[in-house]
């Protein structure tokens, strides 16, 4: 297993209250290595917590979260993260942007400038290393973004609703996208989302969370015959859509 | 977009972006703003990529423009390119516009206290201002007062980039440095540069001392209060994106946090770079022998009163002047910052 989550819950202080709140409660999952597992829930369920812990950001309350069965005690360059709102640093070109990581693991000039400019043609940016992320497209960005998650060759691919802030058409030609970088890669990849459909289409697995407190409820195995032509209008993607918002929605309505 | 070119100064500029913007997306014409930046820029990049780099030097058009000879008859020319003439017609016109106010203001200087709607004794004609600016330029008193001023307008200038960027860039990174010298900070920036002059003179005398120190005093404040603004304001997600890599905070305030607040640092050094200047006059008044603030007061006790316009105009020059380099170095290192 790549990513093991050992029951763990992350409870944060409440101001003027003795009570803590219960973000995640006895989370248990793993994640193969070379998976594309999406996380499925409505905001509040503890998503983010959840990608915090992986990253390292924050430490659990209680139970175990282990990479390569290591405890994860803090951020580091083995996990990439792709954020929704880019996180682009506006005074670096996109070339410049893609070599921050490869700064931070001292990787020589030279050969950073290559690397960068490898990973942003993978991302569909040949031509762009010396613009400014303000005179990019929210698309863009995000390649940008991506190919510096993948440029310091991190194993996992950590992703937060990375295609929430972007028009349809641009999200589904990235989600395309992504599932072709995926494939050249070979990255295990934890994406959270709040779209049953954009779950469907990218995950191998489905995650669905349910909140108050964040759990995960059930991990619905997703595989299609073939992947040709128009994926989401097919049956069995309805399927699949159908169960996952069953699940959702039978938490949403509590019992009258 | 390609960067706006620093070099040609605030009027050609503009209208120098305009006619790079023009080949991009002909049909507009020349526009006066740059909103139709945005609208160039978007996922269709890959056309106006290759003359984003060729529009980055003033002097050299991106193609078109005079060019070599023989022009191919076959390809009908696209919409009509603002030559040269355009241009400058477009340049004239602005600069025509910007400076009408400038004369209209000589004008009615010149011709009230000739008409005696005032009394030439106190508001001399300016011409005989200018003559008189002239004169003191060609004895060298002029330049020998301009250059006392400048000595300690930058001294005090410098010395308070030197300590207030360090002390500021200190506070806003550590919180418990802010919380201690937080309201000491508060009582001061509330405290006028100037109510504190007499205090300055008291302790350090009435010489140099005294007076960089009052300009290092009254630039110390906007430095020091965008610096920890600079600080404070970094967007916490680029912190957070920065240390999930696994940065250290010592990497981290090197590679992200400086980066990002140099704008605001600079907005800061900007209005202390006005500061300097205003508070300068005021502490050449109080026991100076030399100095732009000195040669006015000087003159109005000797009731030299063209001399001493001569002097307050070749202050506000040099406030002019002083913040225009300013305005231009700061627009130099934020171009980033237009989002």
């Amino acid at each position: 297993m790549k990513i093991e989550l050992l029951d763990v819950t992350k409870e944060f202080p409440v101001r003027d209250s003795g009570t803590p709140f219960t973000a995640l409660s006895g989370v248990s999952l793993s994640v193969a290595s070379g998976e594309f597992l999406t996380l499925v829930g409505p905001s509040g369920c503890g998503k983010s917590t959840l990608l915090d812990l992986l990253t390292g950001l924050a430490t659990p309350t209680r139970g175990e979260i282990r990479l390569d069965g290591v405890p994860v005690t803090g951020p580091g360059l083995d996990r990439g993260i792709v954020f929704q709102q880019y996180a682009l640093f506006p005074w670096r070109t996109a070339l410049a942007n893609v070599e921050f990581g490869l700064e931070a693991k001292a990787v020589p000039r030279r050969e950073r400038r290559e690397l960068a400019g490898h990973y942003l043609d993978l991302v569909g940016l040949t031509g762009f290393a010396e613009r400014y992320p303000h005179e990019l497209s929210g698309g863009m960005r995000q390649r940008v973004a991506i190919a510096r998650s993948l440029a310091y060759d991190p194993a996992v691919l950590l992703m937060d609703e990375p295609f929430a802030a972007l028009d349809a058409q641009t999200r589904e030609s990235l989600q395309e996208e992504l599932l072709r970088i995926w494939q050249a890669t070979g990255k295990t990849v934890v994406f959270i989302t709040h779209g049953i459909d954009e779950a469907v289409y990218l995950g191998q697995r489905v995650a669905v969370m349910t909140p108050a407190p964040g759990r995960i409820r059930e991990v619905v195995e997703v595989s299609f015959d073939s992947r040709e032509g128009d994926l989401r209008g097919t049956a069995r993607f309805g399927e699949y859509r159908h169960a996952i918002w069953s699940l959702l929605r039978e938490e949403a309505v509590p019992v009258a | 977009m390609p960067r706006p070119s620093q070099g040609a100064g605030g009027l050609a500029l503009s209208a120098l972006d305009d006619s790079v913007l023009d080949y991009s997306v002909p049909d507009y014409g020349v526009q006066d703003d740059s909103a139709q930046d945005d609208s160039a820029q978007g996922d269709s990049g890959q056309d106006d990529s290759a003359q984003g780099d060729s529009g980055q030097d003033d002097d050299d058009p991106p193609r078109g423009a005079p060019g070599p000879a023989a022009p191919s008859v076959t390809r009908p020319r696209p919409p009509e390119r603002p030559g040269r003439g355009r241009r400058a017609l477009l340049a004239g016109r602005r600069a025509v516009r910007a400076v009408a106010a400038l004369l209209l203001l000589a004008a009615v200087w010149e011709i009230l206290p000739r008409l005696e709607v005032v009394d030439p004794t106190f508001l001399p004609p300016l011409s005989e201002v200018l003559l008189a600016w002239a004169e003191l330029l060609r004895s060298g008193e002029l330049a020998d007062h301009a250059g006392a001023s400048l000595a300690r307008s930058l001294a005090g200038f410098g010395l308070a980039i030197a300590l207030a960027v360090p002390l500021g860039l200190l506070i806003g990174w550590y919180r418990p440095v802010a919380q201690f010298l937080g309201p000491v900070l508060e009582l001061f920036r509330n405290t006028a540069a100037l109510a504190l002059l007499p205090v300055f003179v008291l302790i350090l005398g009435l010489g140099e001392t005294s007076k960089v120190s009052i300009i290092l005093y009254a630039c110390a404040w906007p430095i020091l209060l965008n610096t920890v603004a600079g600080v404070k304001g970094v967007d916490p997600l680029l912190i957070k994106s920065a240390t999930s890599m696994g940065l250290k905070p010592y990497r981290l305030f090197q590679k992200v946090i400086l980066p990002a607040a140099v704008p605001t640092i600079f907005t800061g050094v900007r209005l202390a770079g006005a500061y300097s200047i205003l508070v300068l006059v005021a502490a050449e008044m109080v026991g100076a022998k030399a100095g732009l603030g000195y040669l006015i007061n000087y003159a109005q006790f000797n009731f030299r009163v063209p001399d001493m316009y001569a002097g307050i105009i070749t202050i506000s020059a040099l406030g002019l002047l002083f913040n225009l380099l300013l305005v231009r170095l700061e627009r130099r290192f934020s171009t980033w910052r237009t989002t």
